[in-house]
């Protein structure tokens, strides 16, 4: 219900993200949530992205360092880069394609909560600890006297 | 009623809301904050101005970027991340946006700078739009809270402009 409620507040499909990989360090920690919102403002440099590749199951996070906005149809090239990472973006995206368009990308990051999202990964990583912690549920449960 | 199970949770919750509350005023202490960034830039010298064999046209520059943020710096500030861009536009692209340098700022005494350097990022265009092309050169920076909403803001320096025929 609450996650309904942030989609349609936000206007994004996935309100909010925990950031999987060191590529935005010093900015943003693996385990840090961010917040997301998706408005119709045309996409401008320096916005931090997220941003899905045809093909791939997990959204990157990266910052816009490029912007191509077309005069007749208003569509936007948009190239994204880590702010840790030596290199843009080009090697993630699929095979042949030179840069992102609106469609790719699901919101921008407008806030964001330090380490919150530790338990998100430690569960992915390590699916043993989801299955204890679903199981000491289960217990609790069961044995819970009402 | 009184049970472990029933206190531990009623704990939780209440320390999981004020936590979240005082993150929420700590990014609402940000607000109060009143900025006055500066920034200057000169393009010192054109490198080179070539169109690529792919027909796109690149200009390689050398820079002098200066700059005050010191006022962006709340207690609540992990770091500063600003960049420089180049903005113009041409026949086919109402607007392009090209960032040529960024750096992190990671606290107060470090917001002072000075920087002289060739542009970071390849200034290319889609097409051969470059020459005799005016330009802004917009210093922007984006103000990373430890906790909270994130700040954006810039300020252009117009009135810069590449050379009529390639070098």
């Amino acid at each position: 219900m609450i996650w309904k409620t942030l989609m349609c507040v936000t206007g994004s499909e996935s309100p909010v993200v925990v950031v999987l990989s060191e590529s935005m360090e010093p900015g943003f920690a693996r385990g840090d949530i961010l917040f997301l919102s998706m408005s119709k403002d045309p996409i401008r440099v320096g916005e931090i992205v997220v941003y899905n590749v045809d093909d791939r199951p997990i959204p990157i996070v990266h910052r816009v360092i490029k912007v191509h906005e077309r005069k007749d149809t208003g569509e936007v090239d948009v190239l994204t880069k880590g702010d840790n990472n030596s290199e843009d973006d080009i090697s993630l995206y699929a095979p042949g394609q030179r840069w992102l368009q609106r469609k790719h990308i699901i919101g921008r990051a407008v806030g964001f909560l330090p380490h919150v999202g530790w338990a998100t990964i430690i569960m992915t990583e390590k699916p043993l600890i989801k299955y204890i912690l679903i199981g000491a549920l289960g217990l609790l449960v069961i044995t819970s006297k009402d | 009623m009184h049970s472990f199970g029933y206190r531990a949770n009623a704990l939780l919750t209440f320390a999981i809301t004020i936590l979240a509350l005082m993150c929420a005023m700590a990014s609402v202490s940000d607000n109060f904050n009143s900025q006055s960034p500066t920034s200057e830039v000169q393009v010192l010298n054109i490198n080179w101005f070539q169109k690529k064999p792919d027909g796109d046209d690149e200009v390689s520059l050398t820079l002098n970027i200066s700059s005050n943020l010191e006022s962006l710096f709340t207690w609540n500030t992990k770091q500063v991340f600003v960049f420089l861009a180049a903005e113009y536009g041409t026949p086919k692209n109402a607007l392009n946006q090209v960032s040529l340098w960024d750096g992190i700022i990671p606290s107060k005494e470090h917001a002072k700078f000075w920087i002289h350097t060739t542009n970071k990022y390849r200034f290319i265009d889609q097409g051969s739009n470059l020459r005799g092309r005016k330009f802004n050169l917009t210093l922007h920076w984006h103000v990373m809270p430890k906790t909270g909403k994130m700040f954006a803001d810039k300020i252009v320096m117009s009135g810069f402009r590449l050379p009529d025929a390639y070098r």
